[in-house]
């Protein structure tokens, strides 16, 4: 605009340093950078570790949780006890004592059993869920009946992780002297003339133990001992040098005198009161692991099965339905309305105050905490809607309102992200803007709108406080057929696994969480994909 | 520099084109622009004759632009942007609230600076204009339009094979021809190009030229450029616009040769801008 008049160059005053002096600036500046990359380097590699920590510690306590074990038994499908009529009515079948059955099995696998408390002890070395498994083979199959079946009885909590354990240490020396026992069950008393049990009681004086009539009395809190003689096993609970009074765990062929190696001591290194299985289950055990009966499968029952309180029965099918039925009303509700409403706000909405305010309140939206929207369902889905409790539908409206921003945050990016010279191009064409919106824009923003909706799914996944609050907390055993059934969802199912005590449950919880992250990992990864598959560059 | 211009004109207009004795296609009367506050085309008058090139040349900033997208009325997508004036085409007011914008920009074709291909077939790109206006009423007729488009717009013979790949998969001067393929593909009667080959290297730039020498027959077409050279090769008559007026408007030989204005003097003369 202005003619070019040749003027004098003004000069800068230019300080030169001395090459000893650049040299050393040169040199702090490279440290400086090495620094900052250390540094980084280093933030990174700590956040590597915990999340590495992390995820190897909540896969090493859910590994357990994915097998099972189970005694494969002969079982007698006795007709008197499941169809008497011989009519075989499926109502009758189901109806029937299939437990009898299975204690039946397990009575005749260990024999000897005597008195209620053991014979309790026993039934509860197996799961209730065996009984079931075997009415739903019955059912399944009813011309078992009357024969003898070989059939994987599902253990119990406490006996599936003993196997998993390591059991109960057990480990045996033999004894020196006659040592004679006064009955071959209940308890008994074992005596000995010539001081046999003088190396136990050297043993046990270490611990601060009680006195009574001149014996030790033994305590849980120590490694068990007992003694194994004439074919059975008596678990000891007083000793003297002299005598041992003890209960019989296994019993005896006869009572009567041991001579020297015909009987052992047996320790079991493992204290009694820090195990779930007591001796008695666990001798119960280690003759089931003994006679080979004891197999280990995969836990298919975890994905299959609902929630239970027994641990062994519990699974993750329940939230799993629950959580995929509220993500799917999440869905439908979440991507025309947010993607429609980022269309409007980019594309056609006028630029003034409201707009402006609309605008920055659903950037505000996206941080209010998400128990609030929990509320907010309370107050207006269930209380004055009246919509079922505990029901999808409405989880999946609660996540919703929360996703709903971050989906629209997300489309309005990538629809801003598509170059006006497409725009351009098509109204210059004299297409409409909707034409050219719905022709151009939107095809071109998809794979980032896909991409933020996927985000604000896992997002949602991952969502517990919200729902708590309409009341999906509830404990559902029932797989949910539909949107108005009662359910859960995965991370709550989480949430409530992990405030139970049972030791199979917190292997559950791990596990459970595995799959949520599986999921979300899953999810973030087709995100990824698709934003690699469908990006277009100009 | 004015010596090589006028050698060039001298070279290239063996046939001056009379373009007086043709009629007005498009005419503009009194017309301003405003961008909010700012004053950006003040009282621009101007007469653009039909079948024929018109070049608007200018230092950045002028209101070349602004005008050249007043003509077809992209300018109605800046929200800030107020026209007042009178712009007809054929004697009608395009600025008339009767008259539907969408059938005025499928009279008046565009070009942009940068080739702007959909990122689509070659084959849809062309094809979409006739679509969206209801030019063809079947396959065959829409392919006759796609294939007389990309010959029209000199580009048949490199893409007759690969009709289906992706448009932005071409070269930036095969975009290009594209983009006026897909322009000629709605027939329109005035074509606008903003720059078309500012982008291009100028190999490509010499077949567009051509193009556009091929098309002036057939159209009226307007182009913005920044190239003296190209305004004197390509086109018949030139306007200059000099911070937001039309200082002056001639036939090319004329306002390249002998201005009649110091500024388009100094202009042409690289004296500044």
């Amino acid at each position: 605009m202005t003619d070019i008049v040749p003027q004098p160059a003004p000069v800068i005053p230019v300080r030169r340093p001395s090459a000893e002096q650049s040299a050393t600036r040169l040199k702090s500046r490279y440290a400086v950078e090495r620094r900052f990359k250390a540094l980084g380097l280093g933030s990174l590699m700590l956040t590597g570790l915990f999340l590495l920590l992390l995820l190897a510690n909540i896969t090493l306590n859910a590994i357990p949780a994915f097998s099972e074990h189970a005694a494969v038994m002969d079982v007698t499908l006795d007709p008197a006890v499941i169809d008497p009529d011989g009519k075989k009515d499926p109502a009758i079948l189901a109806a029937a004592d299939y437990a009898s059955l299975t204690r039946a099995a397990l009575m005749t696998a260990i024999p000897g059993v005597e008195g209620r408390a053991a014979k309790k002890q026993l039934a509860s070395v197996m799961s209730s869920g065996a009984a079931d498994d075997l009415r739903a083979k019955v059912l399944a199959d009813p011309s078992l009946i009357g024969k003898t079946i070989k059939f994987p009885m599902l253990l119990s909590d406490d006996a599936d992780l003993y196997f998993k354990g390591e059991g109960v240490k057990a480990s045996s020396r033999p004894g020196t002297g006659t040592i004679t026992a006064s009955d071959s069950k209940g308890q008994i008393t074992l005596t000995s003339a010539d001081n046999a049990f003088a190396a136990l009681t050297d043993t046990v004086s270490k611990f601060d133990l009680e006195k009574d009539d001149g014996g030790l009395v033994l305590k849980s809190s120590m490694p068990s001992h007992l003694v194994a003689l004439n074919g059975g096993l008596v678990k000891l609970s007083k000793i003297s040098p002299s005598s041992a009074t003890g209960e019989v765990l296994t019993p005896l062929t006869s009572a009567g005198p041991a001579v020297g190696s015909a009987w052992q001591f047996v320790t079991y290194g493992a204290p009694e009161g820090n195990r779930q299985v007591n001796d008695q289950a666990a001798t119960f055990l280690e003759k089931l692991k003994a006679s080979g009966v004891v197999q280990k499968n995969f836990n298919w029952r975890f994905f299959t099965s609902g929630d239970s309180r027994e641990p062994e029965l519990a699974g993750i099918r329940g939230a799993l339905v629950g959580t995929f039925l509220t993500l799917l009303v999440t869905l439908s509700l979440c991507v025309p309305i947010g993607v429609l409403a980022a269309i409007y706000l980019e594309e056609f909405a006028p630029k003034n105050w409201l707009t402006h305010i609309i605008e920055v309140n659903i950037n505000n939206l996206a941080a209010v905490p998400s128990i609030v929207f929990g509320l907010l369902g309370l107050a207006v889905f269930l209380n004055y809607f009246g919509l079922p409790r505990s029901a999808p539908l409405v989880g999946g409206l609660v996540l919703a309102l929360l996703v709903l921003p971050t989906i629209i945050i997300a489309a309005r990016a990538a629809i801003k992200s598509v170059p006006p010279s497409i725009r351009e191009a098509a109204i210059g064409l004299g297409a409409s803007k909707q034409q050219a919106v719905f022709h151009h824009v939107l095809p071109l923003a998809m794979p980032g709108i896909m991409t933020g909706t996927i985000i604000g799914m896992a997002h949602a996944l991952g969502e517990t406080a919200p729902l708590l609050m309409i009341g999906m907390i509830a404990f559902i055993v029932d797989v949910p057929k539909g949107l108005t059934d009662a359910a859960t969802v995965l991370p709550v199912q989480i949430f409530l696994w992990s405030d139970l005590p049972e030791a199979a449950f917190q292997q559950r919880t791990a596990a459970a969480i595995v799959v949520l992250l599986a999921f979300l990992l899953l999810m973030n990864g087709a995100a990824i994909w698709l934003r690699n598959k469908f990006e277009r560059r100009w | 520099m004015d010596m090589t211009v006028a050698n060039r004109i001298e070279a290239e207009r063996l046939a001056p084109v009379t373009t007086a004795a043709k009629p007005a296609k498009v005419t503009a009367k009194d017309v301003n622009v405003y961008y909010g506050e700012k004053h950006a085309l003040k009282h621009v008058n101007v007469d653009i004759p039909d079948r024929g090139v018109m070049s608007f040349i200018g230092p950045s900033g002028c209101g070349k632009s602004t005008f050249l997208r007043c003509i077809n009325r992209m300018n109605d997508t800046i929200s800030s942007c107020k026209v007042t004036g009178l712009i007809t085409i054929d004697n009608q007011d395009i600025y008339d609230p009767a008259l539907d914008v969408v059938q005025l920009r499928a009279r008046v074709g565009m070009v942009f600076q940068k080739p702007n291909p959909f990122p689509k077939s070659i084959y849809d790109n062309v094809a979409y204009g006739p679509r969206i206006h209801g030019l063809a009423n079947n396959k065959s007729e829409l392919d006759q339009i796609v294939t007389a488009s990309l010959e029209k717009a000199g580009l048949w013979g490199e893409v007759k094979d690969r009709l289906q790949d992706s448009g932005t998969g071409l070269s930036g001067g095969q975009q290009q021809r594209l983009c006026i393929a897909r322009a000629i593909a709605v027939n329109p009667e005035v074509i606008l190009m903003d720059e078309p080959c500012s982008a291009l290297d100028p190999i490509a730039t010499a077949k567009i030229e051509t193009l556009i020498d091929d098309l002036r027959s057939n159209y009226c077409i307007i182009i913005v450029t920044h190239s003296m050279q190209q305004a004197a090769r390509v086109s018949q008559r030139t306007a200059f616009f000099h911070l937001g007026t039309l200082v002056e408007e001639g036939p090319t030989e004329q306002i390249f040769s002998m201005p009649h204005d110091q500024r388009t003097q100094d202009y042409i003369t690289g004296r500044f801008g």
